[in-house]
């Protein structure tokens, strides 16, 4: 194994580490990870990808509701719910946790809160796929070169 | 018949999500169950081979409304809020069919609603499991697993010897036939 790879593999546990610190990914994520094998090697970056595609469609559906006039906050909530479930269902801690209180000032009828919330969740989802891209950039890096990528401990 | 001879268990999963369907097919497999994973209720009694509308696959001319089941399931997990018919309908309508009803039904739920938890294993659900599911709710599911396979070879009149089957705790080694 070159220098290279290690260096990478110790750039690829040094961000991850700090996903998990700082709450962006929790231990869902971990359990992903360990479904990942020889088998299945690209599994959490298929997931991940599928999960980006969910999270613009909804954040875009909740935008676009509350445009409306009036307002569906049936509709909103419904949504949230829906990304609430698929954030806990990747280990996506942060989004997952802004979704609660959205929720409950959809339950108030509540438009200012919601927009406040949906602002707050597309900002949080815009640096979880900006972080898991770079970590996964640096997975196919280490794969290419014929290294491990290394797992939580 | 040994149990090494036998083929694996076979899940039929059942979830509206995609995500949520990669990773219970995945969690799945990795635990070495053969998996069939449908997003609806209706695609799954469809799978089941209960139509309601129409028969299919009659398998004997006979008055009986349902199909024959043509597939071997031996577990059915199905996500709780499904748009449609609900994980719950889903439960009902499987507890009220002759040819099904005794197959283990799991809900799977990302709340934590206790009243809707007791109604569903009122309805026959054998487990109930919060979203995320992991590797040890998966572990759970043996005994389960086990107590329909005691009934399939009961069918079959031939000498068990439940030592080799290494059967969980909960089934005495005395106890060599469960009722049916």
């Amino acid at each position: 194994m070159t220098m290279d790879v290690m260096q990478l593999q110790r750039k690829f546990s040094e961000h991850q580490s700090a996903l998990y610190r700082e709450g962006f990914l929790d231990d869902q994520f971990v359990q992903l990870q360990k479904l990942q094998d020889e088998s299945s090697p690209d599994f959490v970056i298929e997931v991940v990808t599928m999960y980006f595609d969910d999270s613009e469609n909804l954040l875009n559906n909740m935008a676009r509701v509350l445009e409306q006039n009036p307002v569906d906050f049936k509709q909103v909530d419904a949504h949230v719910h829906q990304y609430k479930g698929s954030s806990a269902s990747i280990g996506a801690a942060r989004v997952k946790n802004l979704c609660a209180p959205f929720r409950t000032y959809c339950e108030a009828q509540n438009l200012e809160g919601c927009v406040r919330c949906l602002q707050q969740l597309q900002h949080e989802y815009s640096l979880l796929k900006n972080n898991l891209q770079y970590l996964f950039r640096l997975q196919q890096e280490i794969q290419a070169a014929g290294g491990k990528v290394p797992t939580p401990e | 018949m040994s149990m090494a001879a036998r083929t694996q268990f076979h899940v039929l999963a059942v979830d509206d999500s995609l995500i949520d369907r990669m990773l219970i097919e995945r969690l799945l497999k990795t635990s070495s169950f053969h998996v069939t994973v449908v997003d609806s209720g209706s695609k799954a009694l469809e799978f089941l081979g209960l139509n309601e509308n129409k028969k299919i696959r009659a398998e004997t001319p006979s008055a009986a409304s349902e199909t024959h089941q043509v597939v071997e399931v031996n577990l059915i997990m199905t996500d709780y809020c499904m748009p449609g018919m609900t994980g719950y309908d889903l439960l009902r309508k499987i507890k009220e069919s002759k040819s099904l009803k005794d197959i283990p039904v799991v809900i799977m739920s990302s709340e934590n609603v206790p009243s809707r938890i007791n109604r569903c294993l009122e309805e026959g659900a054998e487990e109930f499991f919060l979203k995320p599911v992991q590797q040890a709710d998966l572990n759970k599911l043996k005994p389960h697993l086990m107590k329909g396979r005691v009934k399939e070879e009961e069918q079959v009149i031939e000498p068990i010897n439940n030592k080799r089957k290494g059967m969980e705790e909960s089934h005495s080694p005395e106890k060599t036939r469960a009722k049916i």
